[in-house]
């Protein structure tokens, strides 16, 4: 992050994402309550935390995958909200997919279309969005070379490892040019033996300064090895975050800590 | 006029509130036809199944060709062939066992199929571990198998139930006065037949709607706790 | 070998119970998916209506409705043609059935593809027509195959309007000659002979489909 341009540095006052005051309920269980939260263009961002602490519902509302019932989410400058605790979108689908044109989402379970080859999976969304075919594929095929799976454009998901099913998917996220990468929990569905491969890639696109990424993961080392900042969350609410070094070495709060020894013993 | 009930056909009204008695009196034709017929599909599927499960070759493929045929070939025409075939072989009986007959015939073939579908469901482990307990084929039957196979097959065959008794007008090329049968005597005898016919759509659909929605209510109560089957 | 004199007129019976078949099938098909689509996508109105038909085609008997549909169409000025009644009646009927086909499949497809669909951004038509209905076609098939079986069978009910299909012609020729054993088994045969040819269309079309979703069937590479 040291090379940044000085329009970047002025950018960065202003978030790219930001929420105000969310809350989110699953019928009586509130998982997301009065949450406000703030990430700067091209930061790296990891949220941490046990299971069912919310953290996966952050990266699905900026999605669009999920609605919610109060406040406010701001995406690269476009608001978006529901008032009175409505369960569903408030927002228009022209409105909302504006949003996601911003956004792009690595799924825990790959989500790669099964009737579609490595190559149209990745050139189907700019295909669909006027993108001309061979502009398309040319993007795609640079993409599959940046995961390392150039030789494997003709295949079909299921011919493919876990490991390189999610690569496709990440070069099929990023064929959209999304300024937001989401990652959730990337890496919990695959064999620990093919978890390095999938790293591998995303720990080269953190290089990228001005993709913003925000990541959910059990992966403690990756997480401090390219954050910017580590997020603890439960029960709905960011106990504590900050950088990661001081983080994993010197948490402050007790449920943190708590939660690191347990996943780090 | 039939069964003692003459019709009104001054206004469309009055013709629909007279004729619908005689049709009430085709319905519970219809309903006995569609229960026989239903009873005989449920007992005959079973013994189709079982038959195929057989270990003698010669059986099994002989069911499994006489399921296929009774499944690819018309109600109409194998109610025909009953109808007319039986009694040149000195077996007579009355239109309306010859009309369930067929019906249970003609589903006795798809009952057959759920069966099979359920029993093929117990995993291969609960066959193995029965024969290491040392149970006997009955008691694997009847502890296992069926308290699992049933409740998985009962909306299947509800289903089938409703499908059969939708399939009973047919009964009435072979004079079986059941609903449509009458229907079509008033409409030959007044020269309206939309009504009638109108009328007996209605009361099909009506019934239908209710058994269908009776079938999801029970589909919904029953265990499925204790049945992991795939 | 009196019956070889029957097979003529059976045959001519068989090819016209085809026919009505195979235009039943094709037209009930895009009833199926008009229907079924308009029930899962189509909005409340649309979806409405769509309800309404398919509840009424499999809530009551084919038989009632081609006899209805066969004294009904005069009384609106419609007059056809029996054969084209039948079409009409068995079209509707497999529509509705094939709706529910259509329906049960596009639900089927996994909320997952659903959301990375969302995720970039496709429009719903797009959703619709590259995610959804490309990967369900592959798991309607089997139940098209039974319904065009049913649809060939129920076919027979048209020689109640007075259509000479297979089953018309087998009445004709058992009044005459009162030979119900060979008319009889002849007729069966030839609804299991077309049914076994449809049914092998059917499974051509669904490797069709299957081939053109292009789903490999091998496991992981």
């Amino acid at each position: 992050m040291a090379m940044q341009s000085p329009a970047a540095v002025a950018e960065a006052a202003a978030p790219i994402i930001r929420f105000d005051g969310v809350t989110k309920r699953f019928g009586a269980l509130t998982v997301l309550d009065d949450f406000s939260f703030a990430v700067a263009p091209g930061e790296k961002v990891t949220l941490i935390g046990p299971s069912g602490s919310g953290k996966s519902t952050v990266l699905r509302i900026l999605m669009t995958l999920e609605p919610f019932q109060e406040g406010t989410l701001t995406l690269g400058g476009h608001g978006y909200h529901q008032p009175g605790g409505a369960g569903a979108f408030r927002a228009s689908e022209k409105h909302l997919r504006a949003i996601r044109c911003n956004v792009g989402m690595v799924f825990q379970s790959f989500n790669l279309f099964p009737h579609m080859s490595v190559l149209r999976n990745i050139t189907e969304a700019p295909r669909a969005h006027g993108v001309p075919r061979a502009e398309a594929e040319g993007r795609a095929l640079d993409l599959l070379g940046l995961v390392g799976l150039a030789d494997k454009k003709d295949h079909f998901p299921a011919q493919l490892s876990g490991g390189q099913q999610q690569r496709v998917a990440i070069a099929r996220a990023l064929a959209m040019r999304p300024r937001v990468l989401l990652f959730d929990e990337p890496t919990s569905a695959l064999d620990p033996q093919l978890v390095g491969e999938v790293l591998g890639v995303i720990r080269s696109l953190a290089h990228e300064h001005d993709l913003t990424m925000l990541l959910v993961t059990h992966e403690m080392r990756f997480a401090r090895e390219v954050s910017d900042r580590v997020c603890f969350f439960n029960k709905g609410r960011i106990v504590e975050q900050g950088d990661p070094e001081r983080m994993f070495r010197s948490p402050e709060h007790p449920e943190t800590r708590a939660f690191l020894q347990s996943v780090l013993a | 006029m039939m069964y003692g009930l003459a019709w009104d056909t001054s206004t469309p009204l009055a013709f629909a509130t007279s004729i619908l008695p005689i049709l009430l009196i085709g319905l519970t034709v219809t309903v006995k036809a569609a229960l026989a017929g239903f009873a005989i599909a449920i007992v005959m599927g079973l013994v189709f199944a079982l038959l195929r499960r057989s270990r003698i070759r010669a059986v099994s493929w002989t069911t499994a060709f006489v399921v296929e045929f009774l499944r690819d070939t018309p109600l109409l025409v194998q109610l025909f062939f009953l109808y007319y075939v039986l009694p040149d072989y000195g077996v007579v009986m009355p239109a309306f066992l010859t009309g369930v007959l067929a019906l249970g015939l003609q589903y006795s073939a798809y009952t057959s199929e759920v069966y099979r579908g359920g029993i093929d469901a117990i995993p291969r482990g609960q066959w193995e571990a029965a024969t290491a307990l040392n149970l006997s084929r009955l008691t694997v039957y009847r502890d296992i198998v069926i308290p699992q196979v049933v409740p998985r097959i009962v909306p299947a065959m509800g289903n089938y139930a409703v499908a059969m008794f939708k399939e009973t007008p047919v009964l009435s090329v072979i004079t079986i006065l059941e609903m449509l049968g009458l229907a079509n005597m008033i409409g030959e005898q007044t020269y309206q037949y939309l009504l009638p016919l109108t009328m007996v759509g209605l009361i099909f659909l009506l019934l239908t709607l209710i058994c269908s929605a009776a079938i999801h209510q029970l589909e919904r109560r029953l265990p499925k706790a204790g049945v992991p089957l795939k | 070998m009196n019956w070889l004199s029957y097979l003529p007129s059976l045959a001519q019976g068989a090819l016209v119970t085809a026919e009505i078949t195979f235009v039943s099938i094709v037209i009930g098909g895009l009833l199926s998916f008009a229907a079924g689509i308009a029930r899962v996508e189509g909005g409340r109105i649309p979806a409405f209506v769509a309800l309404c038909y398919t509840e009424i085609f499999r809530g009551t008997s084919l038989l009632v409705q081609l006899f209805w549909l066969y004294y009904a169409l005069p009384l609106i000025g419609l007059s056809f043609d029996p054969v084209t009644t039948g079409i009409i009646g068995l079209s509707l009927h497999a529509g509705g059935y094939g709706a529910e086909i259509v329906r049960g499949a596009l639900l089927a497809v996994p909320q997952q593809q659903l959301e990375a669909a969302r995720a970039l951004n496709f429009s719903r038509r797009h959703t619709l027509f590259h995610i959804v209905l490309p990967q369900s076609l592959v798991e309607m098939m089997p139940a098209f195959g039974n319904l065009a079986i049913d649809t060939l069978k129920l076919s027979s009910l048209v020689s109640l309007i007075s259509i000479a299909d297979l089953t018309f012609r087998a009445q004709s020729i058992r009044n005459l000659t009162l030979d119900s054993t060979t008319v009889y088994t002849l007729t069966l045969i030839g609804y299991f002979l077309m049914a076994l040819v449809l049914a092998a269309i059917m499974r051509l079309i669904e490797r069709l489909v299957r081939r053109g979703a292009a789903f490999p069937k091998a496991a992981h590479a």
